[in-house]
Parts: structure tokens; sequence; C-alpha cells
């Protein structure tokens, strides 16, 4: 029985890693789109900016495809209470993300200015919305959500599509779009030059800056939230359901686990050295350090709300005690050992053809190869 | 309490989506491998104009990619938006062939037809060859692991309802993946993207040479894909007979109404070649038959037993009274898990439970235990899928196929004997066989997802119970967000499509008219 309580905590942390691995490649790319009709004025500066992460998107984007099957295989009940609470904004997030391959695939291949430019707002909102989305999400977990399940656990959600925008939902979501700004400079300063790149690496400065701002406000905030703890639940290593808990609220409840683990604090810290840090050696051209910088502050962002959560995963405002954890909302042991073996042996695998990949297309990109090849975006 | 009007929208917000995606996925199955077969034929050969043609065809590839990868996306959401209780209630075994696709195929898929598309100048030959037969094969991969979860929701093997974590658990990950319905099916599916990719650069092909253009590129185009076609047509069929027979073992609902067999008769039992289905009184209005056909396909034999709606009806009419049994213990052991009584009764009914959930949409505050004999006719009755959808579609799907084979057929020996170009009719026709497989393949799916009403997974759970718990408007709101976007896409689409398809390949040298197009490597 042991064996499952581990698996579980494996899962959720395999589950930061997944949202890790999201934000910083996805992020990125989404990143470039959100910047692209300002860091690149004319056409062609466009094209490039394009066509750096041009052979790179379809395959980053899949981290994100990956961690919704992952939510769906290891925490089903919180992939339906979730995506289908949040209707509306899942739809939002959805029809904005469909509309980017859209948007990279067909946006060069007719020549018409109207056409482009169409294309480039597209990418812009298909850049935005889904990173503002995707962080307010995480501030809303913070916050909980109005839902609670009948007998059978089928889910029902009372609340509504505006109050998902509340202040502390829109700064978490500001903060995500910052740092994805920070990581597509990041990427444009590694391929890019010429007026690309010093625009690039002045916007660079700028969003460390502001999601330096923007994660200390919302740490500032924290011992005004309303957190939840556990008054008592089933052993964590037994099979359960999220009806036979009890779960006390209380402000500050957040900080519990970084007032009863006080080396919890070197997550925060990972975020704010590498933001500084970056920001430095981006100043100073090093744009490749910057980019693994700008990595290790994603981390530091998403390891911070997921050691002040642990081990809740989604509360529930509304009914506390049918918050779902890491204890609750798990599934079985037989699954999450299966799908274990196979991340173990697939993931290293992810990891270096993906590296390989990138080493493929490293250096600079010019305007001139965009012109000659005609297979650029 | 679910509003029935949101699971009738809830189910056509997922079938518009879902036959929208797979107006994609065909094209991209066979295509990347029809890629893949040309640059071999470059890389091993030398010849240049292999090149030109898959660069060619490889541009059409990625504008019907992007869409493909766009609509897959909206998959993956809508399990979760829409069918919540689905979800939670399956997502143990579900949810892992999909997490299991992302991380071994689909990842494959995408992250090489990045290089696929930019490598060539910066790969060299066997490199860039090795990356497009792994988007290939990525690709492919996808279909396994999609058609594995599919085949869960067909012949549920592998799995078990937990009464402690309410939901169905995995039982045996090799059950779940060696299952007959998605094996067969599997094959049976990817060769169908093989046939559709096959139609496709025949169509386009055969446009260019009527106009008289391209030629070279076209003539090597259409051989390639006539003997790709010919070879997938063929497996098509004889997997989707597999598929079939598997089929009616594992869901003898759906085979009836593939079939159209509304009593029971005594073996062997007649084909209905057509059939006009009477829904209400449950006996064909008019139907056209070949005696003895039916046993044969369906038994291989002429003496077994071949199920009928009547029976079919009588049977589940004893599961949803068992059914209920089933829930009533189930909700008392919610109450008391430790209840041993209960415990019992609910062990004695479980494999039931799934009819006992089915009563509920009829009766009484849906609730299974409160369900009156006329609520349990109702829910019997539904055992048996729409005759006239699955009936129709399944023949729609099976005449394509043949159709398609024959034109392979055709065109292979036309081809072979050099001659293709000249026959401008035949060249016409190819033209007009463009949208066949797409309709093929969307009656199949038809067949499969209509013909496994009224579940979402076969006898367990019920389509009426999967849905998430949303308001009318809500789900209003959803489908004109859909309708408008796709039809936005299919716009661009089409338009971009036909766009290339008229520009065409860059000029390359053209062959004298008499000389014979080297024969390609895959006719050796």
């Amino acid at each position: 029985m042991e064996v499952y309580l581990i698996l579980k905590v494996v899962w959720w942390l395999l589950l930061g890693v997944l949202l890790m691995g999201l934000a910083i490649m996805v992020g990125m790319d989404m990143g470039v789109g959100t910047i692209l009709r300002w860091v690149g004025r004319t056409d062609s500066e466009r094209r490039v900016a394009l066509n750096i992460i041009g052979p790179h998107w379809d395959g980053n984007q899949v981290w994100f495809i990956l961690g919704g099957g992952a939510i769906f295989a290891a925490w089903p009940i919180i992939y339906a209470t979730a995506f289908s609470g949040l209707y509306v904004v899942m739809l939002l997030l959805l029809w904005s993300m469909i509309v980017r391959p859209l948007g990279f695939e067909y946006r060069s291949k007719l020549q018409s200015p109207a056409w482009r430019n169409a294309w480039d707002w597209t990418l812009f909102v298909s850049g935005f919305v889904p990173m503002l989305v995707f962080g307010a999400a995480i501030g809303n977990a913070l916050l909980g959500f109005p839902f609670h399940f009948e007998w059978n656990l089928m889910s029902f959600y009372t609340g509504s599509f505006i109050a998902l925008f509340n202040p502390f939902a829109i700064l978490c979501g500001l903060l995500s779009v910052a740092l994805s700004v920070y990581m597509g400079c990041a990427m444009l300063m590694i391929r890019g030059d010429g007026a690309l790149y010093a625009r690039a690496k002045h916007l660079l400065g700028k969003s460390a800056l502001a999601a330096l701002v923007l994660f200390t406000l919302g740490g500032l905030w924290m011992p005004f939230v309303e957190g939840y703890h556990i008054v008592q639940s089933p052993d964590p290593a037994i099979a359960q359901t999220a009806l036979q808990q009890e779960v006390g609220r209380g402000r500050g409840d957040w900080l519990n686990n970084f007032l009863a683990q006080p080396v919890l604090w070197l997550i925060p810290a990972l975020a704010y050295v590498g933001l500084w840090l970056g920001r430095q050696s981006a100043l100073r051209d090093r744009s490749q350090l910057a980019w693994w910088l700008g990595a290790v502050s994603w981390i530091g962002v998403i390891g911070t709300v997921g050691a002040a959560m642990f081990p809740f995963m989604m509360p529930s405002t509304t009914e506390p005690s049918v918050s779902l954890t890491v204890w609750n909302a798990s599934s079985s042991e037989r699954t999450l050992l299966w799908m274990l073996g196979f991340t173990v042996v697939f993931m290293p695998l992810i990891l270096w053809y993906t590296s390989w990949a990138f080493w493929v297309m490293r250096g600079k990109v010019s305007a001139a190869d965009v012109e000659a090849d005609d297979h650029a975006y | 309490m679910i509003d029935p009007l949101v699971v009738e929208l809830s189910r056509w917000q997922f079938a518009a989506t879902a036959l929208y995606h797979f107006l994609f996925v065909p094209l991209t199955l066979g295509l990347s491998f029809l890629l893949a077969a040309m640059e071999t034929v470059y890389v091993t050969t030398g010849r240049t104009i292999y090149r030109e043609m898959a660069q060619f065809w490889g541009k059409l590839f990625l504008i019907n990619f992007a869409l493909g990868v766009a609509t897959g996306l909206t998959m993956e959401f809508q399990f979760g938006t829409n069918w919540a209780f689905y979800s939670s209630f399956v997502g143990d075994i579900f949810g892992a062939p999909l997490a299991i696709e992302g991380l071994m195929a689909f990842f494959m898929e995408s992250t090489f037809v990045g290089l696929m598309v930019f490598g060539w100048h910066r790969l060299s030959k066997a490199q860039h060859l090795a990356v497009t037969y792994l988007v290939a094969l990525g690709s492919n991969l996808s279909a396994v692991w999609i058609l594995v979860a599919n085949g869960f929701m067909q012949d549920p093997q592998g799995a078990m309802f937990n009464p402690d974590t309410m939901r169905m658990e995995l039982a045996s990950f090799g059950e779940l993946i060696f299952n007959h319905d998605a094996q067969s099916k599997f094959v049976h599916t990817s060769i169908a993207g093989f046939v559709t990719a096959a139609i496709f650069v025949c169509g386009i092909s055969a446009y260019y040479m009527l106009r008289r253009q391209h030629l070279a590129i076209a003539r090597r185009s259409f051989r390639m894909a006539a003997l790709f076609g010919v070879l997938s047509s063929a497996g098509v069929i004889t997997l989707g007979d597999a598929l079939g027979f598997v089929g009616a073992h594992a869901q003898p609902s759906k085979l009836v109404a593939m079939e159209g067999i509304w009593e029971d008769e005594a073996p062997p039992v007649a084909f209905n070649v057509a059939a006009v289905p009477n829904e209400v009184e449950m006996r064909h209005d008019y139907s056209l038959q070949i005696p003895y056909l039916t046993s044969l396909l369906v038994t291989r034999s002429l003496d077994q037993e071949v199920p009928s709606a009547e029976a079919v009806i009588a049977e589940s009419k004893e599961r949803v009274r068992n059914g209920i049994q089933a829930v009533a213990a189930l909700q008392r052991l919610q109450e008391d898990a430790e209840d041993s009584e209960a415990r019992a009764q609910f062990e004695a009914h479980q494999d039931d439970l799934g009819y006992g959930f089915l009563v509920g949409a009829y009766a009484q505050d849906q609730d299974p235990t409160l369900a009156t004999p006329a609520d349990i006719e109702r829910a019997a009755r539904d055992t048996v899928p729409h005759m006239g959808i699955v009936f129709w579609s399944f023949r729609v799907m099976v005449a394509s196929g043949l159709f398609m084979l024959a034109f392979f057929i055709l065109a292979t020996i036309y081809t072979l004997r050099n001659d293709v170009q000249n026959k401008r009719l035949f060249l016409a026709f190819s033209v007009l066989m463009i949208p066949v497989p797409f309709i093929a393949c969307e009656a199949g799916w038809l067949v499969a997802e209509i013909g496994r009403q009224p579940w979402t997974v076969y006898g367990i759970l019920p389509t009426w119970m999967s849905v998430s718990t949303h308001s009318v408007s809500e789900l209003i709101f959803s489908l004109a967000g859909f309708v408008l976007l796709y039809s936005i896409f299919i716009a661009i689409e089409m338009y971009l499509m036909i766009k290339f398809i008229r520009k065409g390949p860059a000029p390359v040298e053209e062959l004298p008219p008499d000389e014979p197009a080297a024969v390609p490597a895959m006719a050796k």
C-alpha cells in the first residue's frame, strides 16, 4: 500500500514537471506571438521572428497536450471537474489556441498585407489569451472554485464566468504573460539579430522587471488569501473519494507548508534569482544563459504554488470538505504505475530528440534565408 | 438533474467536431507514408524529381496537417468540458492511452514535422529521410493509442468497477491494449488513411494530366499512389470484414443495426442489401435480400444463431432489472461502506450496473430505483441504436470501399501500361473520386459511434449520464462558436489548398511525351 502513496506523490511531482515544461516551451512560443507586432516592425522582421520558433512550435505545443492528457489519466476527476466547471474559460482558451497552428502555417502563404496583418493579430490573441488564462487558472486554484459532488461523484459547478477574472487571478495571469514574453524575447535574442535582437533585448529587461513586481505582489497577497488545511482524512495510502474528508479554511493557510518546512523558501527564491540574473545576462548579451535562467524562474514560480498548496490540487469554496487533493483525486495504483513506466522510458527520449531538433536548427535566422526558403513561414 | 436537451446538444457538438477533425486525419496518416515513399526513391536513386515530388506534396500535407493539429486540440478538451462524468468515471482507464499517445507518438510526430519542413538544407539526405519516416510513424502510432481508447468504449476489456472509489478502474493493461476491437480498428483506420491519401494524390495528378501540366511529377505521383491505393484498398476491405466479425460478437446491438435484423430468425439469415427500416413499428417497410449471406458474413457458418433487435431488447430488459438492484445497493454502500448485505447485493448484480444507470434517464428524479415497468421498457428499447442511420452509413462505407478498389485496379492497369495520360475520361473521373474516401471515413465513424448508442462505454456507462452538468445556453454558446470558427477554417483551408494545387509544383524539366516514366521502386 505504501507504493500507492509514493506513486501519488511522484505523479504530483510529474504534474509539476509537465506544467513547467508547458510554461517554458509553449510559453516561449506564445510570448513570441504576443510581442510579434511590436518586436517586428516590418513584414520581413516578423517572418524572421516566426521562423525562429517555426521548426519547434508544434513539438513544443505537445507539452500542453501531454499536460492535459496526464491530468486526464492521473487525476480524472480534476480533469473532469476543472474542464467542465470552467466551461466558458476553457472554450476561450481552446478557441484562442486552435487558431495558432493556422497562424503559423497559413500567414506567409499569401502576399496580401491585410491577410498577414490579420494573422499577426491572431497570433497575438493566441499567445496572450492562453497565457493569461493559464496564470489566472493557477491563481483561481489558490482561491478555490465553487463546486460540489452528488453521491455518485457527478460534479456541479456553481460559479460564474466573470468571477474567474478577479484581481488576484488577473495578477497571476499577467505574471504568466510577463514570463512568457521574457522567454520569447530570450529565444529571439538567441536566433535573431539586428533591430529584432535589440528590441527583444529591451523587452526582455522590461518583462523581467514586470514579473519580479507581479510575483512579489502575489507573495504579499498570500497572507490575506483564505487557504485550506485538512482537518481529518483517510490514510493517504488508501484508495478514497473526495467525500470522506473534512477540510478547514483560514487566512494565510497557504503559508503553513513554508512555516513547517523553512527549506521550501528556497523555491520562491529561485524565481527571484532566475529573473534577476536572467535580466543581467540578457543585458550583457548572454542570451542562452538568459533563456535558461528564465526557465529556472518558471520552475520557481510554479514550484511556489505547488509547495503552498500541497496536498490540495483543486479546493472547493462552497464545500471545502470535497476539495480535491493528491490523496483523493488520483487514479488507481495500477494506472499510475503503468503510466510511470511509459514516462520513464519516453520522457528522456523526448528530451533527447527535442534537444537534437534545437541543435539542428541552431544559428541566426536572417531575412535573406527566409526569403530564399520556399518552406519558411 | 441532467437536461435531455443538454445531452442532445453535447452529442451534436462532439459528433460535429469529431467528424470535422476526421476530415484531416486520414490524409495525414496516409500522405505521410506516401511522402516517405517518394523521398525513399529520391534518396536511393538520387533522382531529384522525387525530391520535388516529396516537397510539393509535402506542402499540401502541411496545409492539411495544421488543421488536423488544431481540431485535435478540441477533442482533447472536449472529454473534460462536455463529458465530465464520463471522464471521471472511466478516466482511470481511458486517460492512460491518451497520455501515452502524447508521450510516445504525438511528441515524435510534431517535433520531427518541424525538421521535415525546415531541415531540407540542414540535414543529410539520410537524416531527412529518417525524419520523414518518424513523422509517418508518429502519426500512425498516434492512431494506435487513440483507437485503443476508442476500443475500450466499444468493448470495455481490462476494467472493473470499484465501489469504494465510485469509478471504473484498470484491471489489466494488457487486455486494454490488446483489445481485439482496437487492434483491428487501428489497422482498418490507418489503412483507410492510406486509401484517402492515394485517391487525393491520384485525383490531383489526374487534374494536372488533364491540363497537360507538370507531367513529369503528375505521372510518377499517379503511379505511386495507384499502387499504394490498390494494396491499401484491398487491405481496408479485408480488415473491415475482420472488424465486423470482431464487433459482431462484442456488440450484438450494433450488428443488429448494421445488418438490419429486427426479428428473431432461424439461421441461415438473409442479407439485407437495401431496406427502409421503420423504427416505430420495428420492421422494414421495404427490403431487398440475398439469402444466407448474413449468416456467412457474421458467423462464418450456416447454422449458428444471429442476434436480432427483438432478442437484444428482451435481454436488456432483464439486465435493466438486475442493474436497478446494483444501483440501489451502491447507494446504500455510499452511505455505509461496511454494509455487507448491500455489498453482497451489489456483487451479485454489478455486471448490469450500466443497465441500471440506463433506465435513470426515464425514471422519476432520474433515480433508477424509482423506475416503473414502462421506464424499463423504454430503456430496453433504447439498447438498439437508430437502425436507419447505422444501416445506411454502413452500406455507404462498404460501397465506397469496393468502388475505390475497382478504381485503383483500373488506375494500376492504365498506369502500368503507361497510357493513363491518354485516358481523358478516366482522368476526369479520378478527379471526381477525391471526395469518396472522405465520405467513406465519415460513414465508418457514424457506424462505429451511433452503432454504440445508447452507451458511451458499451454496456457500462450510458450516454445520457456521461455529460457535464451544463445549462442549455452554455451549449448553444459553444456550439455556435464551433460552427462559426470551423466554417471559417474550412473556407480558408479549401482556398489555400485549391490555390496551391492550381499553382502546382515548381517547374522541373519535362520528359518528352512519349518517353515512359521510370518505374518507381515500389512497383518493382
